[in-house]
């Protein structure tokens, strides 16, 4: 892998419009019984403006920012010999239906292990008003040739 | 928070994942990668089965607390929600067609930040007594 990619930023993602339904089916797929995902009417009773995202739904926003940086032409990442390796959401709220969030991707660090390489990409997500929502961190493992 | 006790176990739950589970999770996330739903491509690249998405399993593990969290269990009104949320994947879950998995979650209150208003919760997460995730540590920003 490049090591010259530490510190890149890549361009914003296109914008993602968090859909109600997409949001309950994430929640289903995950095994959510949470009112705060699922019915509407909880969610605002519970001072949101629509159902709640669970806690790992924006790795669907997130994977356009990874294939991002899998395109580059300089990185020298075979997709075929990545293994997710760590994965991190800090949040400043919680994402709700109707958020319209832009996701930016910074490389910070990339490390060589054994004969492996393990890059760690942070992916910021901001809301229509630019303020900060979630920032989703991947560390991927890139095995080498003999592993 | 002042209810919180280190130690306390929060919330304890277990998950049946099928194939049928792995084929909604692909859907639902847009992760098609064929090593979680085709025995053939997981048999060419090495692995033991078909694979479980890590995220699938990163996101199931974190609802007993979100349960707990939005008072859905008991009525209790919400106490808090998911500022932050991390995990390692240590060892892949291989879903057996015909009897799939069981997904073990434990959360136990791990440590509490009064100034901040927060609390960490640690995950325990096994399938057939063998942790799959590592360093599973869930922040609750406290209501």
């Amino acid at each position: 892998m490049n090591p010259d990619l530490q510190g890149r930023v890549l361009p914003p993602a296109p914008a993602y419009l968090v859909g109600r339904e997409k949001v309950r089916e994430f929640a289903r797929a995950t095994g959510s019984t949470s009112a705060l995902s699922l019915d509407p009417a909880a969610a605002r009773a519970a001072g949101h403006a629509d159902v709640v995202a669970p806690p790992t739904f924006p790795v669907v926003v997130q994977e356009a920012t990874l294939a991002q940086l899998l395109a580059e032409p300089d990185a020298g990442i075979d997709f075929s010999r990545v293994v997710h390796g760590e994965q991190r959401f800090r949040y400043s709220r919680p994402v709700v239906a109707g958020d319209e969030l832009t996701a930016t991707l910074t490389v910070t660090s990339v490390k060589a292990l054994g004969g492996n390489s393990m890059v760690t990409a942070s992916s910021d997500m901001v809301d229509q008003t630019g303020a900060h929502v979630v920032t989703a961190v991947s560390t991927l493992v890139v095995r080498g040739d003999d592993a | 928070m002042s209810a919180l006790e280190i130690g306390q176990v929060v919330a304890h739950k277990t998950y049946p994942l099928s194939r049928d589970s792995l084929v909604r999770y692909a859907g639902a996330s847009g992760d098609f990668n064929p090593i979680h739903y085709r025995d053939d491509v997981a048999a060419s690249v090495g692995l033991p089965g078909v694979l479980a998405h890590g995220m699938l399993t990163m996101g199931t593990a974190v609802q007993p607390v979100v349960e707990w969290l939005d008072g859905s269990g008991d009525d209790a009104g919400v106490i808090g929600w998911v500022s932050d949320y991390q995990v390692r994947f240590t060892r892949p879950v291989v879903v057996h067609p015909a009897d799939g998995a069981e997904l073990s979650v434990t959360a136990t209150v791990a440590a509490l930040d009064d100034e901040a208003g927060t609390a960490r919760v640690d995950l325990t997460v096994t399938v057939d007594e063998k942790t799959v995730l590592g360093k599973a540590q869930v922040v609750v920003t406290l209501a």
